[in-house]
């Protein structure tokens, strides 16, 4: 029961941040920019058709009205229609979101794993070179811009050995190792930016983890090292990993806009770009409204994972 | 820090003050100093470039477009024959500029902030600190992007978006410090004396949490050149014709397939130095100060 009410609080704070985050899209893309008949049919436009753009399109009405209309549509799928494809936005969004997921996919199937490997590693050899190195060197990748990272990457990768494809735009009914293929440059600068995060969370979790008194007994009751690293300090070091590695969804996701522009990708990044360069209000909300869900999703399902994992909420000692 | 008043006076001490052993640590720290040394380079680059760099970086020269580095021009020349090597050396200026003039704002607006909910707590603070939450769910570019289209692209939006949007950061370190201050003697004692909120505030507190805000900047400010120079890149930072490096490798990055590295790599290298300078900087003054 504690568990559910934990989740319960959980839910209830996403919400209002989902709430907040929309309030601010909708005054980004709806109130400031101002007129947007005029803005749409340009300076030459006659004053009463702007006027009459203006209430077809319902921009003349009370605030609080507008923001209740656009998101209950936007709710029921209908988020609008795109001022440069004259077309519905919803399509457009869930093809550039399945895009982006599947390179996303790519990176954090290679983080993963690898940044935790990494944590590990370098916490079992703490202060010593190999520590430092996996430690240094991945702090230098996270602070470094995605794009500049991915440009050095193609430089090398691209350019110069030739080895992987510079834009990740691969021939039509290509199959999935094909696929694979174009992704794995634009997932790297991704890779990299992520990698320092997990494997420093790791690092200090397992740190934490092999100094605590349960690891102390597990060993001086003459379990092997195996097993005391396995089942008794790998649980506890890895459960902070996790919020992290969803905390990091966001700015995956934020990675991803100037990634996909980078590198030419179809995805919901390059679909906020393509939106902001041209003015296409509807089209940037949705895509921004979408990745504040991802990434609520995400955190809830890292919630969800700490919570059954840790016996300390399971079973309710945190209240 | 003491938080003595000043109609008190001061107890006179051999002992050394706090922040002269934070700047002796700090002169002691390979890591600062090294930090400190490429962010200078950068500085100088930035006020002096122009003066001895070999060509004017904004002169064009088609006829040697595209020359791969040579001794004439040592990085190459970019698409419409600009000089790559001078273009770089004062490529630094505007987003020295606006950088830290938006880490300023987003300090000062912060400090506001935190100070403010962090003292009086209660439902400003609860309301305050959502808000925040849902500021920051969403990486900062975006919510650039939005703002920048939406206001229009010019340095001063690029400060005051990115200030702005830095400042909930700021104000949660901020606050968190405020907590642990407001429970401790010298602000009840303030508020014995009739002190008005905002000198208990301003003059109690905010000398004692300097440290955690000053540690906060200088993260910010690596974290503010990462923006802009991103923003830069997609065209919604700083715009031509400035040899700024982020808007370079925008307009060059296009060509790199037909083996033209030169446009592009030394200025990615140039942003690659100045972050992991400033975030060095920033790693020797967290150290200084919790030592």
């Amino acid at each position: 029961m504690a568990i559910l009410a934990f989740l319960v609080r959980r839910l209830a704070l996403s919400l209002v941040t989902l709430f907040l985050l929309s309030v601010m899209v909708f005054l980004g893309g709806q109130v400031l920019p101002g007129n947007v008949g005029r803005a749409i049919l340009g300076p030459f436009a006659d004053e009463r058709a702007v006027e009459a753009l203006n209430h077809t399109l319902g921009v003349d009405r009370p605030l609080f009205v507008q923001y209740g209309t656009w998101i209950w549509n936007f709710l029921q799928g209908d988020m609008g229609t795109s001022y440069i494809f004259r077309a519905p936005v919803a399509p457009f969004v869930v093809e550039a979101l399945g895009h982006s997921m599947k390179l996303a996919l790519v990176a954090f199937v290679l983080v993963v794993p690898i940044g935790i490997l990494g944590g590990v590693i370098a916490a079992l050899n703490l202060n010593r070179p190999l520590d430092r190195i996996i430690s240094l060197g991945g702090l230098s990748v996270t602070v470094l811009p995605e794009f500049v990272t991915g440009i050095i990457l193609i430089l090398i990768f691209g350019v110069w050995l030739r080895w992987l494809p510079i834009a990740a735009a691969w021939p039509k009914g290509a199959g999935f190792f094909t696929q694979l293929y174009y992704l794995i440059l634009p997932s790297l600068p991704l890779f990299l930016v992520l990698f320092g995060y997990i494997a420093r969370m790791a690092r200090s979790g397992m740190i934490e983890a092999l100094d605590s008194d349960y690891t102390r007994t597990a060993v001086l009751k003459g379990l092997p090292w195996r097993t005391v690293i396995w089942r008794h300090v790998l649980r506890n070091a890895l459960l902070p990993t996790i919020t992290v590695i969803a905390t990091q969804t966001g700015y995956l996701i934020g990675g991803l806009v100037v990634i996909e522009t980078l590198f030419r990708y179809q995805g919901i990044g390059s679909l906020i770009f393509t939106a902001a360069r041209g003015k296409d209000f509807p089209m940037l909300e949705a895509g921004i409204l979408t990745i504040g869900i991802v990434y609520a999703v995400a955190t809830l399902a890292a919630d969800f994972l700490y919570s059954v994992l840790n016996p300390r909420i399971r079973l309710g000692a945190e209240q | 820090m003491s938080a003595t008043d000043a109609s008190i006076p001061a107890p006179d001490t051999a002992r050394r003050s706090p922040w002269s052993e934070v700047l002796y640590s700090l002169l002691r720290s390979g890591t600062f100093l090294t930090g400190l040394g490429i962010v200078l380079f950068w500085i100088i680059c930035a006020l002096f470039g122009e003066h001895f760099v070999p060509y004017d970086p904004l002169v064009d020269d088609i006829i040697n477009a595209l020359a791969p580095p040579s001794a004439e021009h040592w990085f190459g020349t970019d698409q419409i024959g600009r000089d790559v090597f001078s273009r770089v050396i004062v490529g630094s200026r505007d987003i020295l500029t606006v950088a830290p003039l938006a880490t300023i704002l987003a300090t000062i607006a912060g400090t506001a902030l935190g100070l403010l909910i962090g003292y009086f707590r209660g439902i400003v603070d609860d309301i305050v600190s959502r808000v925040l939450e849902a500021f920051m769910a969403i990486p900062v570019v975006i919510i650039a992007l939005l703002a920048i289209v939406a206001l229009g692209t010019s340095k001063i939006t690029v400060i005051v978006v990115i200030g702005l949007s830095f400042a909930p950061i700021i104000a949660r370190t901020v606050r968190s410090a405020v907590l642990a201050e407001r429970e401790l003697d010298y602000v009840a004692a303030a508020k014995l004396r009739h002190e008005g909120a905002l000198h208990t505030m301003f003059v109690e507190i905010l000398p004692n949490v300097i440290p955690p805000i000053l540690v906060e900047t200088t993260v910010r400010l690596g974290y503010a050149i990462f923006a802009v120079a991103t923003l830069s890149f997609m065209g919604f930072g700083i715009q031509p014709p400035s040899p700024d490096w982020g808007l370079s490798i925008s307009s060059n990055y296009g060509m790199i397939g037909g083996g033209f590295w030169w446009t592009v790599l030394f200025d990615a290298l140039a942003i690659a130095s100045l972050v992991i300078g400033v975030n060095l900087v920033a790693d020797g003054v967290h150290g200084a100060f919790n030592d």
